[in-house]
């Protein structure tokens, strides 16, 4: 029954995520850490992390962690055969259309109005993921607040758009920190 | 012959995408100008024009970009055959990777030093999806166009405060594409 549940939150996944890259980020949130509790959200931010330094889409990257997690290799295979099937079915399809028509017009249109509500919900998403950060599961008040996370997070916004490092270092950069505070301290 | 053709071309699509897919950080924006490279540019398997079509077909069709560009190339070189071909070469590496990864991961999880290097990763995450965010969401507000930016607001307001399943908001605005392409043909703005 865990195949099958795995199978069909992966689905949903594949079928709603629009735009790519970060989009996803939000329904495998949703799916994962709220609806069926297959991952806390710190782990959810750990596998985003990971999925940053590895290559390959956070959608598949996510499917083969939490299907491992939750039942081994037969789980990873059958999350990640849920993530791309609806790609298989609806590009098929708008290729064979497109060969055949050669007119992309409505597609378009639809994605040029999905794409503002897609930039809100990957920012809806960041924001849990930095609470996570600056609270971890705590309550979330002013003294409950991690300062040093909220240092190593406007270091590393500086960084990120003052300079053109890679986002992978950026990130690397931020962990030493942070062991390097917990030393000292 | 032409059996023999076509067998070399899904053994080279095959071990193409598996090495795109395997040494291609950054994303499925990425991933597909690579993929007009190696098919356009080097093999001349696709036409230029008729790619990048096809890369719009990828890119706006739900689903990683990355695996949708695999299934638009391995579908135009050679049918069904193509895509699963190519889909495996894609989704192969991830797979294997992540697959390692989440061992390691379990194990590790409870030693110190990685725990708080994944900590203070969590911190850099964050910066790097609030600096991604800006940079998508700049276009939006500049291009003034009172929809989109509704869209935007309403969308984040639904999802961070009221917590609404983001299935039903995508679901809402893309009703609100085919409306707004219907009626006043969106290219205009453009």
């Amino acid at each position: 029954m865990i195949y099958l549940q795995l199978f069909w939150s992966f689905i949903q996944i594949g079928m709603f995520s629009f735009g790519g890259g970060y989009a996803a980020m939000p329904l495998i949130q949703g799916q994962v850490v709220y609806t069926h509790e297959w991952l806390t959200m710190t782990e959810f931010t750990d596998l985003i992390t990971i999925s940053q330094m590895t290559p390959g889409p956070i959608a598949v990257n996510s499917a083969t962690f939490v299907g491992m997690k939750i039942a081994g290799i037969p789980g990873a295979v059958v999350a990640t055969l849920g993530c791309i099937l609806p790609s298989c079915i609806i590009v098929t399809i708008l290729a064979k259309l497109y060969l055949k028509y050669r007119n992309l017009d409505t597609l378009q249109g639809i994605l040029y109005s999905l794409r503002p509500a897609v930039v809100s919900m990957i920012a809806s998403a960041g924001v849990l993921i930095l609470v996570t950060a600056f609270w971890g599961s705590g309550i979330i008040n002013i003294d409950g607040i991690k300062w040093d996370m909220v240092l190593i997070f406007a270091i590393s916004v500086v960084l990120l758009r003052k300079t053109k490092w890679n986002p992978v270092f950026v990130m690397i950069l931020a962990g030493i920190l942070k062991i390097m505070i917990s030393i000292i301290t | 012959m032409k059996e023999q053709n076509k067998k070399k071309i899904l053994l080279r699509l095959f071990l193409s995408t598996l090495y795109l897919s395997a040494f291609t950080f950054g994303g499925g924006y990425v991933i597909v100008t690579l993929m007009k490279k190696k098919f356009v540019d080097e093999c001349h398997w696709i036409e230029e024009n008729e790619m990048l079509d096809l890369v719009a077909i990828a890119q706006s069709s739900p689903g990683a970009i990355a695996v949708n560009g695999a299934i638009v190339v391995g579908y135009k070189l050679a049918g069904i055959a193509g895509t699963v071909t190519a889909i495996l070469g894609t989704v192969l590496p991830p797979f294997a990777i992540i697959t390692v990864i989440s061992v390691f991961y379990q194990a590790f999880q409870s030693n110190w030093l990685i725990s708080q290097l994944l900590e203070g990763m969590q911190a850099g995450v964050g910066a790097v999806i609030a600096s991604v965010t800006l940079d998508m969401g700049t276009p939006v507000i500049k291009e003034k166009d009172t929809l989109s930016i509704a869209i935007m607001a309403g969308a984040f307001i639904a999802a961070c405060f009221f917590e609404v399943n983001v299935i039903y908001i995508i679901i809402t605005c893309g009703l609100i594409g085919v409306i707004r392409t219907l009626t006043s043909g969106w290219r205009t703005k453009n």
